[in-house]
């Protein structure tokens, strides 16, 4: 089908396209990117929008559909265009081929038992409500986490170089921005991940999207049973091995003359392959074949559960080391915040939802404007590693935006209206009088105060002319301004403590100002 | 409205010019406007549009001209610190800061800067104040003020509280300073005023909540002094300052005060908001280490209603 071999560009093209709008989402320096840009890049991510059907329902936000459709027609296009995780490996293996010398792939096995294996653990555990598993598996949240945590520090960095240089020169437009605190288990778990992929598909092309990723096996349930399939014309072809060669999925085997297309990644290099032009590109209706599935290879698949073991293991004895937060020291306070909940953020409705639908892709945490979306370690308890929460320490949530919510790829925060947001309580501001400034040293501060956007904390008459903060816990919404401004150490004299189920808060009433201006003169 | 306003001043100031000039030319229009020139302590207008009052002040002042030199360069700091529209007074008004740019530009300037080291995130308060565009279209240059490497440390031998700080390298490079808050509530500090918003050309706020916020506003005026104060009571936050929860918050005065001493201009809006300067501990405190005054009858003040 060489008259098809058009395919193959154009895979090239849409992936390399995909990629880079993929990046590009997780490193704009201050918001130049449009929420719809945003929100379209991420739209066909297959496991969050999964998952957001599963809470929303909304058919149009559901990405996985098309390409659940697309695979039951022409196989698995989600593989070869729209997965970043699936273009890095190609680029990977295409670096290999190059620099290297080594032989060209030959047809292998299919390791159905570990790959079926992995999509029903993974999908049991998704449906009783543990997305921990996704999380580490799903190839876009871990490619989120590899821009996040490895990428974006570095681009950072160089921007800031530039950006200095251009400041000197009184340039301005491109922002200096501030890192974000250091994740020992994000970091890790994207090193972890980066390594398996490029070592899995310098050694053997797609070998992750055939065995470990869930993604792969359940589009490869639906790519068994395609409408058009890739073939091999049995009776022009002579088992000359050149289709094989180039197939990085390894499912074209020679010997049989069979394609293995639940394997296949729609890549299309072997369209224009076959010197017979012998290579079939169409509907299976005409061909009439049954495909046979392999049955055999468990020896394989212990070395992949072995693999994927270690994976599991390195990232869990990592987050053990990683110990609790240590504030700074100076000038210190003696009461400890008594903070038993973190929140999640605005849109997420409940912890409990919120740890079922997020596979910690870290969008939010790259986009959040203020960077109070941190990933979690250990503060939703297991199951919302590397999730992320309202980190007050770094910053607080600003009042009217609303962007995680919009950009959320997998429902895990739902699109909020910015005023239901401006009333949804994630969390209710604690004051510790003892640690306040103007109870320790006598001063004004007020910080606190200053920062809310509800006047929730409010400055009330204490002694000499002071004011102190008080809290009116009916119109806090838990946005961490006043935890942020506090400028006690190490120990905050006001905090947010988390709702695990959020709640709504009233709105703040002010009767309407009258003042008597006579409209003359002025008052010196 | 812009149009009516342009009537109104242009009428007024016809009138003006009639009464007092006479056989003026009309050449001279923006010279005979003013009764006097120069010699003020203090300028106050009110029941004008911001661009419009500025420049009435300005005038009364000598011009731009007074203050900025050819080829000079300029901050001009306005309040931005917040994610907030003009409607609800929480920034100084786009209006008045695109107007004080270009008066900038004009008297010949070689570059306006503006910025601010916000509260909420800065990219949000300089896109929604509206003060980015007016800087913009005015010719001036808007700065992030966002990342700590642009901040320099300076000592402040006259501080008491404040004894070094890390000041914004615009501040240090620059030939003129212009300081331009807006009048509003203030929990911590009692009224947000031309000394409090030279908090936001500091690094480290943390610091001044924590080592006697009121000393450490006062000693920051004993590094540097703006070359020009301009206070805008266009629209005043009433309570729940300094960021405001809504519009109910805001009243519309249509003041605006100038001066070249910060304390002065500090004490005059204060008495506008209907609080004692006295009252205001910055404002005691910078009065008593003699960085201004706050005693107004002392003072040569021109005042004019529009």
């Amino acid at each position: 089908m060489r008259r098809l071999a058009w395919l193959k560009y154009l895979r090239i093209v849409i992936s390399l396209l995909f990629l880079l709008f993929t990046v590009v989402i997780f490193l704009d320096p201050a918001q130049w990117i449009p929420e719809w840009f945003t929100k379209t890049v991420v739209w066909p991510q297959f496991a969050p929008s999964l998952l957001k059907f599963i809470v929303s329902a909304g058919v149009v936000s559901a990405g996985f559909i098309l390409f659940s459709l697309l695979a039951l027609v022409f196989g698995r296009l989600y593989c070869s265009t729209v997965c970043p995780v699936g273009t890095i490996q190609d680029i990977v293996y295409r670096i290999k081929r190059k620099l290297t010398k080594a032989r060209a792939l030959k047809f292998a096995q299919s390791s159905n038992i570990l790959r079926y294996s992995i999509l029903i653990i993974v999908a049991v555990s998704v449906l009783a409500g543990y997305s921990l598993l996704l999380t580490f598996l799903d190839p876009y949240s871990n490619f989120g986490r590899i821009m996040t945590h490895l990428v974006r520090p570095v681009v950072q960095l160089g921007g800031n170089g530039i950006a200095g240089i251009l400041h000197n020169n009184d340039i301005f437009f491109l922002p200096k921005t501030n890192p974000f605190p250091f994740h020992w288990a994000s970091f890790i778990s994207a090193v972890l991940f980066l390594l398996t992929i490029v070592v899995m598909s310098w050694s053997r092309g797609r070998l992750f999207c055939n065995t470990i990723c869930p993604v792969g096996a359940l589009l490869s349930l639906f790519s068994r049973f395609s409408l058009f399939k890739i073939s091999l014309d049995k009776s022009i072809c002579n088992s000359c091995g050149h289709c094989s060669k180039v197939c990085k999925a390894q499912c074209i085997d020679i010997k049989t003359r069979e394609v293995d297309f639940s394997r296949c990644i729609s890549c299309f290099n072997c369209l224009d392959s076959c010197p017979s032009d012998g290579v079939l590109f169409k509907s299976g209706l005409k061909l009439n074949e049954k495909l046979k599935i392999s049955n055999e290879e468990t020896e394989s698949s212990t070395r992949r559960n072995v693999l994927k073991g270690v994976l599991l293991l390195s990232a869990y004895s990592a987050l053990k080391a990683y110990g609790a937060r240590v504030t700074g020291g100076e000038k210190p306070t003696e009461i400890p915040e008594g903070k038993i909940n973190i929140s999640s953020p605005p849109g997420s409705l409940s912890h409990d939802l919120f740890n079922k639908n997020c596979t910690a892709c870290n969008l939010c945490v790259s986009v959040c404007p203020t960077h109070v979306l941190q990933p979690a370690f250990l503060q939703y308890g297991m199951q919302g590693l590397m999730q992320p929460y309202m980190d007050y320490h770094s910053g607080f949530c600003n009042f009217d935006c609303t962007l995680c919510s919009e950009i959320c790829p997998a429902g895990a925060i739902l699109p909020v209206d910015p005023e239901v947001k401006k009333l949804e309580q994630i969390g209710i501001a604690k004051f510790i009088e003892g640690n306040c400034v103007v109870y320790t040293d006598n001063t004004d501060c007020g910080a606190c105060s200053e920062h809310c956007p509800t006047k929730a904390v409010d400055m009330v008459p204490y002694k000499d002319g002071l004011t102190i903060p008080k809290v009116d816990e009916t119109i806090c919404i838990g946005c961490g301004a006043c935890e942020y401004a506090c400028p006690t150490r190490p120990y905050r004299a006001i905090y947010v403590e988390g709702n695990l189920v959020h709640k709504q808060a009233e709105k703040p009433v002010h009767e309407e100002i009258k003042i008597e201006d006579k409209g003359e003169d002025f008052p010196f | 409205m812009k149009r009516r306003d342009f009537l109104v001043s242009g009428a007024s100031a016809g009138m003006l010019a009639g009464a007092l000039a006479g056989s003026g030319g009309v050449s001279q229009l923006a010279a005979a406007v003013l009764p006097q020139q120069g010699n003020f302590d203090l300028v106050a207008v009110r029941d004008g549009e911001p661009d419009v009052m500025f420049d009435r002040a300005i005038a009364s002042l000598g011009g731009m001209s007074k203050f900025v030199k050819k080829g000079q360069k300029v901050v001009v700091k306005p309040n931005i610190g917040w994610d907030v529209s003009p409607e609800r007074a929480g920034n100084t008004n786009p209006k008045l800061v695109g107007r004080i740019v270009k008066h900038c530009m004009d008297a010949g300037a070689s570059e306006v800067y503006v910025f601010d080291n916000t509260c909420d995130a800065w990219n949000l308060c300089y896109k929604n104040s509206g003060i980015e565009k007016a800087v913009k279209d005015n010719g001036g240059k808007i700065v992030p003020g966002n990342n700590e490497s642009a901040y320099k440390p300076i000592q402040i031998p006259k501080g008491k509280s404040l004894k070094d700080a890390k000041v914004h390298e615009l501040i240090l490079s620059s030939d003129v300073l212009i300081n331009v808050p807006v009048l509003k509530h203030h929990s911590s500090a009692s009224l947000s005023l031309a000394m409090k918003n030279l908090m936001g050309i500091v690094w480290d706020r943390r610091f001044w909540h924590r080592n006697d916020l009121h000393q450490c506003i006062a000693d920051l005026i004993t590094w540097r002094k703006p070359d020009l104060n301009i206070i805008d009571g266009y629209r005043v936050m009433m309570r729940n300052g300094p960021r405001g929860v809504s519009e109910a918050d805001v009243v519309v005065m249509k003041q605006l005060i100038v001066s070249r001493d910060i304390v002065a201009a500090d004490a005059a809006a204060a008495l506008i908001f209907g609080s004692k300067p006295e009252d205001i501990p910055h404002i005691r405190i910078a009065h008593e280490m003699k960085l201004g005054t706050m005693k107004l009858d002392t003072l040569k003040i021109n005042r004019i209603k529009i």
